[in-house]
């Protein structure tokens, strides 16, 4: 049976840069296939080129047996291949409807046929069964998940065979992630290929028939997903043994550093309470919406605050700016690497010295020299893939922004680190290397709270965890009494030993 | 690895420095033009006529980095001027009268960025409102006449081209606004304030999250901003020997340009003292020499408006090479 898709010893280069080295990939009508490999590895280069965004050096592409060659993204999409992207690439202001038609408008003699249009749109997002999501309202005002149901409803519109998925789940929670693997599973059943990218392999293995794992822009195995061994598919990725995943550094939890009492915000978090230690990792899960973001926001003093206290050391400071929270020794962690967590355009030192410019001055006087030096040492300490410490951190991968990211708070020696989803699209080694950091860091006495979307991590790395839900924080309970059932069951208000005050 | 680094220094600082050079070099190309243009005389003349430029480019600086933009300044500038002559015609000493016009200036810098600080509203549409406020009132001071300074004599050193033909000595202003440059760029670059000031410019989102004052630095970004705007006014009234409510129409454009020339994005975030008072530089040379041409009026403006497009489209393209290189 000739295969959808055949690509064979595909080359491409970039100046010196060789990112793709002989990639082999072969998918069959109707599969889901994982592909996997750490950031860096060549995905993103060769879907691009699947999707006709570049042209290949060398190599061959089959498309149901016939020779392939997409000039652009619109072609490729004409001929039926799509592209779902990791960023979702809606126009925020324009309706649900409009965005769905984007670039393909059904019109008569340059008039938009609306009729049509709705006919189109509606029967899209019926083959999703998300019909509940509204035609008209500006797609910034649905969540997350909803968005990339209106993102998967465009690319449906083409009829492709063939469907890239970009990390789909990476910003979506548990429950949003069982809707969309149902959507996968209709797809296939239509016959639709999809090629599946996820640095979560578990779910890989839920949802995928397939996989073929690249790493440094060659394919070093595929094979059957149901059946591969995870740990196995981890060292393939890597090309080293990883010891363990989550590793554990030992530590002792010590006197109370932050106490937060119901505290509430103006429209979330409702209620919060929690205690953390010295040493100390407390994990908070719950849905995306649910206000965990907004809690350590409000924590940080960077969204205000209606109700309730933060004690600090032995201080009740509640209303509060970052500047002074910074100076209390509390440091935050963006979600949001991209739009708040770095200066895209500065460079490394300047990102890793922006809240602590003591070190490197003399008298108020910045001293270029001394904080090329601590940004330096910083970027050899967590292993950052950089050329020097002047370059522009947008050249760097996701994994080694976010190391930067973090550089900032231990560069500003902070205490108490509240970390937003700090592992959000990265690879797996950095994930490792993040994981382990957060373990030394509490053994050096340092407290954590880190939130997460990911369950595994979660249970993973954490002492306690405490879930969110409807802007309600349960109490902590140690890691021990929860598993990945307990947790999902509490954050869509079903838990039974919700202690929330 | 250092090699390339350095490569990149001297990519970004050669930008300007080699507009500069192809203008002169197209005027040197031109027999009718070379003498009168390439002359110790002319050349003070095009550094006197840079300094008010310069000088409001400093303060223009600051704030394009910081991701915003005053449209007040040639308003502005023509309220420095009608005040410090009217002071003098009220009988100020000359000194106080330069203290009282740079201290204005940084008042109304103050206000634009108090506005924009404290309502969060738009600096392009703050200055928008600032820019016609001044402009009446100046006028509204001024009478709707020109204010003649009675007594510039003692402030007429700043601007004053002695012994005209030689290039030597440099009028006190040129000086100054050397001395205000290297003071600014050291500000701007090696100071925690000037760190704000780019952090607020690429991200403010991620300035707020690292702790900056956002509002506050905003605030004395302006405030500082509006005391070299006083000075570009006190200097063309020192100049022009009078306060002329309708002057300086659009000076702020050709501020912007030179800043922008020097290197500066708008959306904030980058941008180089030196850069921006070579742009001022640049702009200077371009209306000296092309006043020297016996072209009309017309396609000064026409050569003046293509060479802003050139200089930034070329400096986008060159961005873009570096990135691609890196």
């Amino acid at each position: 049976m000739i295969p959808r898709l055949r690509l064979q010893a595909i080359q491409k280069a970039f100046g010196a840069t060789r990112a793709l080295r002989g990639v082999s990939l072969e998918v069959a009508s109707g599969e889901v296939h994982a592909l996997i490999g750490e950031n860096g590895a060549g995905k993103s280069t060769l879907m691009k080129i699947l999707s006709g965004a570049y042209q290949a050096d060398s190599g061959t592409i089959e498309f149901e047996g016939q020779p392939f060659a997409p000039r652009n993204p619109h072609h490729a999409r004409k001929c039926g291949i799509a592209m779902i992207y990791q960023e979702l690439t809606l126009a925020p202001h324009l309706s649900v409807e409009e965005n769905i038609v984007l670039g393909d408008e059904p019109s008569k003699f340059g008039w938009l046929d609306t009729r049509q249009r709705q006919e189109s749109v509606r029967k899209a997002l019926a083959e999703l069964h998300s019909e509940s999501i509204p035609l008209e309202i500006p797609v910034n005002r649905l969540t997350i998940a909803q968005q990339q149901i209106v993102e998967i409803a465009r690319a449906l519109l083409g009829q492709p065979r063939v469907l890239i998925m970009d990390e789909p789940t990476s910003s979506l929670t548990s429950v949003d992630t069982e809707h969309l693997f149902a959507v996968i599973r209709r797809l296939r059943e239509r016959g639709v290929s999809i090629v599946y990218i996820s640095h979560f392999l578990e779910e890989c293995q839920r949802v995928c028939d397939r996989f073929t794992v690249l790493r440094d822009g060659e394919t070093v195995a595929n094979g059957d997903m149901k059946s591969a061994d995870l740990n196995q598919i981890i060292r393939l990725m890597v090309g080293r043994d990883m010891s363990e995943l989550y590793p554990k550094t030992p530590h002792q939890p010590g006197k109370p550093l932050l106490e937060v009492r119901s505290l509430a915000g103006h429209s979330k978090p409702r209620s919060v309470s929690l205690t953390l230690r010295e040493g100390e990792i407390i994990g908070i899960a719950g849905l995306i919406g649910s206000g965990r973001t907004e809690t350590l926001r409000a924590i940080f003093g960077l969204d205000s605050v209606s109700q309730g206290e933060v004690v600090i050391g032995n201080k009740t400071r509640t209303r509060t700016s970052p500047s002074r929270r910074l100076r209390e020794g509390v440091g935050l962690l963006s979600e949001n690497r991209k739009e708040e967590g770095l200066m895209l355009n500065r460079s490394l030192a300047d990102n890793l010295t922006a809240t602590r410019y003591g070190p490197v001055a003399t008298c108020g006087f910045i001293s270029a020299a001394r904080q090329n030096r601590a940004a330096r040492d910083w970027i050899q300490r967590l292993d950052v893939k950089a050329q020097h410490p002047e370059q522009r951190i947008v050249e760097l991968s996701g994994g080694n922004q976010q190391k930067i990211a973090v550089g900032r708070l231990l560069h500003h020696d902070a205490r108490i680190l509240l970390l937003d989803e700090p592992t959000r699209g990265i690879d797996v080694g950095s994930k490792a290397q993040i994981y382990r950091l957060i373990g030394e860091l509490a053994a050096q006495g340092k407290a954590i709270i880190f939130v997460s979307s990911y369950l595994p991590e979660l249970l993973g790395v954490c002492d306690t965890i405490a879930v969110m839900c409807r802007g309600v924080l349960s109490a902590a309970r140690p890691v021990a009494e929860w598993d990945e059932h307990a947790i999902i069951a509490s954050a869509i208000g079903r838990g039974e030993g919700d202690l929330a005050a | 690895m250092n090699g390339s680094r350095l490569w990149q220094r001297l990519l970004n600082a050669a930008g300007p420095i080699l507009g500069l050079v192809v203008v002169l070099g197209l005027f040197a190309l031109n027999p009718d033009v070379r003498p009168s243009v390439f002359s110790g005389g002319n050349f003070k003349l095009i550094l006197v006529q840079t300094v008010i430029v310069a000088i409001g480019a400093l303060g223009m600086t600051l704030i394009i980095v910081s991701g915003g933009i005053d449209l007040s300044v040639g308003s502005l500038v023509a309220f420095g001027t009608v005040v410090g002559a009217k002071l003098l015609e009220a009988g100020y000493s000359p000194a106080v009268t330069g203290l009282l016009v740079i201290l204005c200036g940084a008042a109304i810098g103050a206000v634009n960025g108090g506005m924009i600080a404290g309502l969060r509203l738009l600096p392009f549409i703050i200055t928008l409102g600032t820019m016609g406020i001044l402009r009446g009132t100046a006028k509204w001071i001024a009478g709707n006449q020109v204010v003649h300074a009675s007594e510039t004599s003692s402030l007429m050193f700043l601007m004053e081209r002695k012994n005209p033909s030689e290039f030597l000595p440099l009028p006190a202003g040129v000086w100054l606004a050397l001395a205000l440059a290297l003071l600014m760029s050291v500000l701007l670059q090696r100071t925690v304030f000037g760190r704000h000031i780019f952090a607020i410019g690429s991200n403010e989102a991620t300035a707020r999250l690292c702790g900056v004052r956002v509002q506050w630095t905003k605030l004395c970004t302006y405030t500082v901003a509006g005391a070299f705007f006083g000075l570009s006014g006190l200097l063309q009234m020192t100049r022009l020997g009078e306060g002329d409510p309708t002057g300086a129409v659009s000076l702020e454009l050709d501020i912007i340009a030179a800043v922008v020339i020097g290197g500066a994005s708008l959306n904030g975030g980058v941008g180089s003292i030196w850069g921006s008072v070579l742009g001022a530089l640049v702009m200077a040379v371009l209306r000296n020499g092309l006043g020297q041409t016996d072209m009309g009026n017309y396609l000064q403006e026409i050569i003046i408006g293509c060479v802003i497009i050139l200089a930034v489209g070329l400096d986008k393209w060159r961005q873009s090479r570096l990135r691609a290189a890196g």
